[in-house]
């Protein structure tokens, strides 16, 4: 009922003070709707603030507020604030089983091709990682993709002579002409426990095999499967290329190592890269999936999705939220975020031009699930938190492969129905 | 009484007499001074402990709080398959903890502020130096004992190098033999001020007659400390074993800046303050938040440290001695 009025004194003050900058900015304001967007992404600020200003373009009547948190208290507040009945319009969400905690409660608008048609530009495991297994909808639009892959310096390898391995042994190989040249062939450490799952992704994956995880889901296979327990004593082997003292070795050590250039190989994951790089301009990096047992397997990455984009339920201005989000799913965003942020959107149709990235975008077309993420970190004990200590514990010499194994097993199978016959 | 019958007949719709309007006026300065903290008190620490306490007895999805369960998350956290080895496991960590500290902190307090009452060359340096620790951030104290520890260039290592035993040294906080007792060691580095300014104050409290005469007699140094000092700063030691003990079982910032979240490596260094956190809160690697089971444990620990904090101070009251 105030429309008309708020237009006539928008076309008054539009025509007092035509190119005013102040007073069209003040005009436009009149009737804008503002958004809040929550972050944990603080390093990617002008990303996103650039993000909006290209939304603006096309929604001049919407503005945005974006408001970041620290990554280790992002959940915490966010569900305080959603408990409460507050919270933000858009919110960055994680996926998996980090989704749920906040989806299940009702805080999140369910998504469909409906209100975002733009979900058609999505792979299907890119969605499933947005999706509450309890109602199958879909509550986020997905933003990255990360693999666990193994990054490495291609100076140093060249420098030696090396070539990227395709075979186990070639890798062992590899790795002990390096510790002979003196050369730290892996940066990693394991005393940093989440360290333990990513480097089991990036290194053996293709020991695994597409096949073992269906056998998993499916309850053919458990966790003290040959496939899963040979993989874990080949990475037993190859920890004595690890850096010195690798128990001792927490994350930021371990790649302070490798942007120091005092290490071949770094096995992680694929947003290492970009952080490499910042650190330090001079590193040219390549990348290369883990390798296979033996020559003519499939050589695989471990790959997931970080998180999505989400509409608060409670908030007054969803179709604004959806708007944005909507954007947030388009392949011209999509593009832009491989391209600035050096993380591979999952939309279809983007262009990448970042060369590494593009290799990253072309290994995934193998791959298989970075599988505790994936699959396991719904319920206690969390399939990842098994995987993480059972593992350090095995690298630090204090356990078996078989015995770690069966841990892993326990653990899960108190809750994982497929293992319990 | 005597103001009553004097009093004029016109005060009488208004009959307070000075006595009562003192009492008046001093009653309301105690309320004005009374009711805020009181209310600031129910407000900010009786609810939250309440509520955490009623938290406890429901089930909760994320942080939407579902059904009644009774006494099902005590019942989880002590005795359930998944919950409780963790809860023992690091419930024993806090006792090594605390039997260690109570040793190496306390212990080493009383023997440094021995060393400071007796005031040698330079006491007046040394007994700020001693306390400076205290004062710094346990961040801080933490980040920077992570990067003496440091295996490859930790000076600590370095150090164990450069005087050719090579064999002695290790990942300290990658190996689940030394983690904890390297975190033990931090924290007495951090806090270790505190017990020797306390002590030395203990000590500066004993009448010097009493020193002098057993001198006098012939003691020696034990059988002055052992026999006079240790009983005679008996107060002070009830109140740093007090603390020490509920500081033991809420132990959470050094582990946490140190070690991570998970107690790594693999468990050997986690403590129940970790364990409720990551229960309550999730982590990297968990994402399930339950504050059920958190809230539960919190009480646990709360109850704990309650009933044992009382009687360890009644027990080391009893044995402090008027002079």
């Amino acid at each position: 009922m105030r429309e008309p009025t708020m237009k006539l004194t928008r076309r008054i003050l539009m025509g007092a003070a035509a190119g005013s900058f102040l007073f069209s900015g003040t005009a436009a304001m009149a009737q804008q709707t503002e958004l809040t967007f929550w972050s944990w992404r603080q390093e990617d600020k002008a990303f996103y603030q650039d993000t909006i200003k290209k939304f603006q373009a096309k929604e001049p009547n919407i503005s945005i507020k974006f408001e970041t948190y620290a990554p280790e208290n992002y959940q915490t507040i966010l569900s305080t604030a959603l408990a409460a009945g507050r919270g933000p319009d858009v919110i960055q969400v994680r996926a998996y089983g980090n989704l749920e905690t906040i989806a299940t409660p009702g805080y999140l608008l369910a998504l469909d091709k409906q209100n975002v048609p733009e979900l058609v530009n999505f792979p299907e495991p890119a969605l499933a990682a947005e999706t509450l297994r309890a109602d199958g909808k879909i509550y986020a639009v997905p933003f990255a993709m990360q693999a666990q892959l193994v990054v490495y310096n291609k100076k140093i390898f060249k420098d030696n002579g090396v070539n990227p391995p395709k075979t186990w042994d070639e890798l062992m190989t590899l790795a002990q002409t390096l510790k002979s040249k003196n050369i730290t062939p892996f940066a990693n450490g394991t005393a940093t426990a989440w360290q333990n799952e990513t480097i089991v992704g990036g290194l053996l994956s293709s020991m695994l095999g597409k096949q073992f995880e269906e056998d998993i889901i499916s309850g053919k296979a458990n966790f003290t499967d040959p496939r899963f327990v040979n993989a874990l004593a080949k990475l037993k082997d190859i920890s004595q290329y690890f850096s010195p003292n690798f128990t001792g070795v927490d994350y930021p050590s371990s790649q302070q190592l490798f942007v120091a250039g005092r290490a071949a190989m770094f096995a992680g994951g694929s947003y290492e890269v970009a952080n490499f790089k910042n650190q330090n301009p001079t590193l040219d990096l390549g990348v290369f999936p883990a390798p296979v047992l033996k020559a003519g397997d499939q050589a695989l990455i471990a790959t997931y999705y970080d998180g999505g984009y989400a509409v608060n339920a409670k908030s007054e201005k969803k179709d604004a939220a959806l708007k944005f989000v909507r954007f947030l799913a388009t392949p011209e965003y999509g593009t832009a975020f491989t391209n600035t942020l050096k993380n591979l959107s999952p939309i279809k149709g983007i262009k990448i031009e970042d060369p590494i990235t593009q290799e990253v975008a072309k290994l995934a077309e193998n791959s298989m699930s970075y599988l505790m993420l994936v699959r396991f970190r719904y319920q206690e004990p969390s399939g990842s938190v098994l995987l993480q200590s059972n593992v350090q514990k095995m690298l630090a010499g204090q356990q078996t492969p078989e015995q770690a194994a069966a841990e892993i097993n326990k653990g899960i199978a108190t809750y994982y129905k497929p293992f319990q016959k | 009484m005597g103001f009553i019958r004097r009093s004029s007949p016109k005060a009488r719709p208004m009959p307070v007499s000075p006595k009562q309007a003192r009492t008046l006026k001093h009653r309301s300065w105690v309320a004005f001074l009374v009711v805020p903290p009181v209310v600031f008190m129910s407000l900010f620490v009786v609810y939250p402990i309440l509520s955490a306490f009623a938290y406890a007895f429901y089930e909760w999805r994320g942080l939407a709080r579902g059904e009644f369960v009774g006494l099902a998350n005590f019942k989880e956290v002590l005795l359930g398959a998944t919950m409780a080895p963790t809860v023992w496991n690091a419930f024993l960590h806090n006792v090594y903890a605390l039997v260690a500290l109570m040793i190496i902190q306390n212990g080493g307090g009383f023997f440094l502020a021995w060393l400071l009452y007796k005031e040698p060359f330079g006491f007046r340096f040394h007994r700020v130096a001693v306390f400076v620790p205290v004062v710094l951030s346990t961040i801080i104290v933490g980040f920077l004992w992570k990067l003496f520890l440091n295996p490859n260039f930790g000076i600590i290592n370095q150090a164990i190098y450069s005087i050719g035993l090579d064999s002695w040294a290790k990942p300290w906080l990658g190996d689940s033999s030394t983690a904890l007792g390297a975190l033990i060691l931090a924290n007495a580095w951090h806090f270790v001020g505190f017990p020797t300014l306390v002590y030395l104050a203990g000590m500066q409290r004993i009448p010097s007659e009493i020193i002098e005469a057993a001198r006098l007699d012939g003691t020696t140094e034990w059988q002055l400390l052992k026999n006079i000092v240790w009983p005679l700063v008996a107060p002070s030691t009830t109140i740093l074993f007090t603390l020490l003990f509920i500081g033991a079982f809420n132990w959470f910032e050094i582990p946490y800046v140190m070690v991570g979240l998970d107690g790594s490596p693999f468990g050997s260094t986690d403590v129940l303050g970790l364990v409720f956190y990551r229960t309550a809160f999730g982590n990297q690697s968990a994402s399930i938040q339950n504050f059920g089971l958190g809230s539960a444990l919190a009480t646990l620990i709360f109850l704990f440290i309650v009933v044992f904090a009382s009687m360890l101070t009644l027990w080391l009251r009893r044995r402090e001695i008027q002079f």
